[in-house]
């Protein structure tokens, strides 16, 4: 779809209003300028008046810039912070229900849960449920894998947050 | 501190903020506002006969006085109404403050009788939209939506207001402060960028000013004109920005776009610097994106960050409010004189003489026939313009001088805007002149607003240029599909689809197509306006001199223009310089349909 060299993943923190309406504002200014994006979370920062959202989206330089002025602009976003190529500590939740599985698929998950470091929270006979807390990526793979063994599965994912690293000049 | 209600609040707050009109539309959720009103006496209510004229004439008002609109309406369908002026004003950066009704806080969500989430329908076509959600939230939330609309890049400012919440009783004290940690626009302009600028413009061959609106908004045509003297670089204009400087200087040299002169696009293609002053670089003036100034270093001054390298991508972004930039620019100027372009403007000057703006005599009455008579039987006027063709004949003939105005409705090019704009502009203008030029297709879609000139007894002269057809629409038909006229003629009727072909039965115009769909004379005269039909050139003058005696109401001008007179030139949407097509010489030009826009 996009021929351009710079298109590629990007990552925003916005500081935002925690107001009705803002999130409607900030998807409805993505939508409606038809930017696509990837994923965007959103939750109370230590600022009861402030939110946080962490959006992840895919654009080329041009248009991503044009993006970051768009939020710029907007009266309810307070800062846009621009951490693509900055040093980030990401995570996402993903939660996975496997049903009608035998005992041996369950020796099988629990040996699975150590290499790829997940977590069984919860089980029965025949149904185990699974919490990944990874980066969206490794979260990508995990999903792969048991969707591929598994047929009777249920997934609900978060959406990755992120935060800049402690920077060197902070230690 | 006296407590008292929203309500009384409002009305309080509407005089602080020196608001002297109110241009409104009664309802059940705004009929308390409006009995606040009545009590006080001030701001004086203006209404119109529909929520869009209402709109309109308040962003005529504005635009015409620099002071916000404000729009009072009720819920719902009140609210709905402002859609089309809200979006409007947001394009064309004109200050508005909406109230809109809303049914009580308990009540929504419940589809209750009149209810909308205007907020949420103006998300996207507003500076700013926001519910106020509790009484005490009330004050500072008026104080911010006037601040929000008149500075930085102006815009429309939408404040919900439900009704059980402007009944409650709270703070009288109007806050004479605004912090929104979310909102500081830049109006300082960075030296260095300056600097840049400056020494790029002393080493260019062959600059050019591009002036838009913003330089109109910022109040900054003196210091324009003295800046073009003291360097001595040419300036070409949007239509927005059109009046920038007064249009018979000897630097300026017309319009550029779609419909821009030879001379002024030409400008654009062979200039080695563009600097662009309160423009957007709207794809009506670059045309196709590779192709615009691309011999040109580019430099953009705009408040509005978000405008620089939207659509042209710029060497040099200077933001901050034009007029400062200009003034810094003069001053730095004024050091070292004029720039060394002699040859540039000469060459310029030639475009010019080689293809002037023209048309050519005809039987019937030619538009710039029209427009040359206000430029020369008006001196100062304000003309207001609808969408299409008028518009364009308007922009292209229409001089500027002094405190003449033009005001049209550029970025959403609104049809039915001409007329309310022209009333709101006579509102905020006593004594001025104010013409609107209309077609009959655009004047019909406001039409109800005679009434609101009539009874306002404004001296507003409508000029309705009337070909019977949807012009522009029927131009691109014409120059571009095979003249296959599909639904823009006026005067289509039930005759026409007997025939069972539909449009493309019809073999032009004839003594079976109806004279006058409406007949516009009839139509004064039913809202006691004055109505005079021109039909030949001899009597304009005269026309003009008759609607300049009618102080106390509007005058209809029905000039009945040649049908099938073209805006040329025309660079066909998303083309280059090079399709430009100056005449009906150039017909190679024509067909293909228009895939972009």
């Amino acid at each position: 779809m996009n021929c351009d060299k710079s298109f590629r993943r990007r990552w925003l923190s916005l500081f935002v209003e925690n107001q009705t309406g803002v999130l409607a504002r900030i998807s409805g200014l993505l939508s409606g300028k038809a930017y696509n994006i990837h994923s965007l979370t959103v939750g109370e920062t230590q600022d009861p008046t402030i939110s946080r959202m962490t959006i992840c989206l895919d654009a080329d330089d041009k248009t991503y810039e044009q993006i970051k002025k768009q939020f710029n602009r907007s009266i309810e976003v307070i800062k846009v912070l621009d951490i693509t190529d900055a040093s980030i500590r990401s995570k996402e939740v993903m939660f996975i229900k496997i049903r009608d599985i035998t005992d041996k698929d369950r020796a099988e998950i629990f040996q699975m849960a150590t290499a790829f470091r997940f977590q069984i929270k919860d089980m029965d006979k025949s149904s185990v449920l699974i919490e990944a807390v990874r980066t969206e990526i490794k979260n990508d793979s995990i999903l792969k894998v048991i969707n591929e063994r598994f047929k009777n599965i249920e997934v609900v994912r978060g959406g990755p947050v992120a935060i800049e690293s402690i920077s060197m000049q902070d230690r | 501190m006296a407590r008292i209600t929203g309500n009384e609040f409002l009305v309080k707050a509407l005089r602080e903020e020196g608001v002297e009109k109110i241009f409104a539309y009664p309802g059940a959720c705004v009929v308390d506002i409006f009995d606040e009103l009545y009590k006080t006496g001030s701001p004086q209510i203006i209404l119109p006969r529909h929520e869009q004229g209402l709109i309109h004439a308040a962003e005529g008002y504005a635009r015409s006085t620099g002071k916000p609109g404000v729009c009072l309406v009720t819920s719902g369908p009140g609210a709905t109404n402002l859609i089309t002026g809200i979006a409007d004003a947001n394009l064309d950066s004109v200050p508005l403050v909406c109230l809109t009704g809303q049914v009580a806080t308990g009540l929504i969500g419940n589809d209750t009788f009149q209810e909308v989430d205007i907020v949420g329908i103006t998300r996207n076509i507003c500076k700013y939209t926001t519910m106020v959600r509790s009484r005490d939230d009330l004050n500072r939330l008026i104080k911010e939506a006037f601040h929000i609309a008149t500075t930085g890049r102006p815009g429309p400012v939408l404040l919900d207001l439900p009704k059980d919440i402007m009944a409650e009783l709270g703070s009288d004290v109007y806050p004479d402060k605004v912090n929104i940690r979310g909102y500081k626009p830049q109006v300082k302009v960075h030296d260095g960028q300056i600097g840049r600028t400056i020494s790029m413009m002393y080493k260019a061959a062959k600059p050019l000013f591009l002036l838009g609106g913003g330089v109109k908004i910022a109040g900054a045509q003196a210091d324009m004109k003295a800046l073009l003297e003291q360097t001595g670089i040419p300036a070409v204009t949007t239509i927005m920005g059109r009046g920038s400087i007064p249009t018979d200087h000897e630097l300026y040299f017309g319009n550029v776009g779609m419909h821009g002169n030879f001379a002024a696009n030409n400008a654009v293609n062979g200039c080695d610097l563009l600097i662009s002053i309160g423009t957007r670089f709207n794809d009506r003036i670059t045309g196709k994106l590779g192709t615009f100034a691309p011999d040109a270093k580019i430099i953009h001054i705009d408040i509005d960050t978000a405008s620089i390298s939207k659509n042209v991508t710029v060497d040099v972004p200077v933001v901050g409010d034009a007029k400062a930039a200009i003034r810094k620019l003069l001053k730095e100027a004024g050091e070292r004189g004029a720039v060394k372009c002699e040859n540039w403007v000469k060459a310029l000057a030639g475009f010019r003489d080689e293809k002037p703006l023209k048309q050519d005599t005809k039987d019937k009455l030619l538009p710039k026939q029209i427009i040359d008579a206000i430029n020369s039987e008006f001196k100062e006027p304000i003309v207001t313009t609808d969408v299409g063709q008028n518009q364009m004949w308007t922009t292209q003939f229409f001089e500027i001088k002094g405190r003449g105005q033009l005001i049209t409705s550029g970025g959403l090019g609104t049809m039915g805007y001409g007329l309310p704009a022209a009333i709101g502009a006579a509102i905020g203008n006593p004594g001025r002149e104010v013409i609107a030029v209309c077609g009959d297709g655009g004047f019909q879609m406001n039409s109800q607003e005679l009434a609101t000139a009539a009874i306002n007894r404004l001296p507003v002269i409508i000029c309705i240029l009337n070909n019977g057809y949807l012009g522009m629409v029927r131009q691109w038909q014409e120059l571009f599909y095979e003249g296959e006229y599909a639904g823009t003629c006026l005067k289509r009727n039930a005759q026409c689809d007997s025939r069972g072909a539909g449009c493309a039965g019809c073999k032009g115009r004839s003594a079976e197509c109806p004279e006058y769909v409406p007949d516009f004379m009839k139509l004064a005269e039913a809202y006691g306006a004055q109505g005079i039909r021109v039909e030949k050139a001899d009597q304009i003058i005269d026309a003009f001199a008759r609607a300049k005696a009618k102080k106390d109401g509007p005058t209809i001008i029905e000039f009945i223009i040649e049908d099938e007179e073209l805006v040329y030139p025309m660079i066909r949407p998303g083309g280059a310089i090079t399709d430009m097509i100056t005449g009906p010489e150039d017909e190679d030009k024509r067909g293909g349909g228009i895939s972009e826009l």
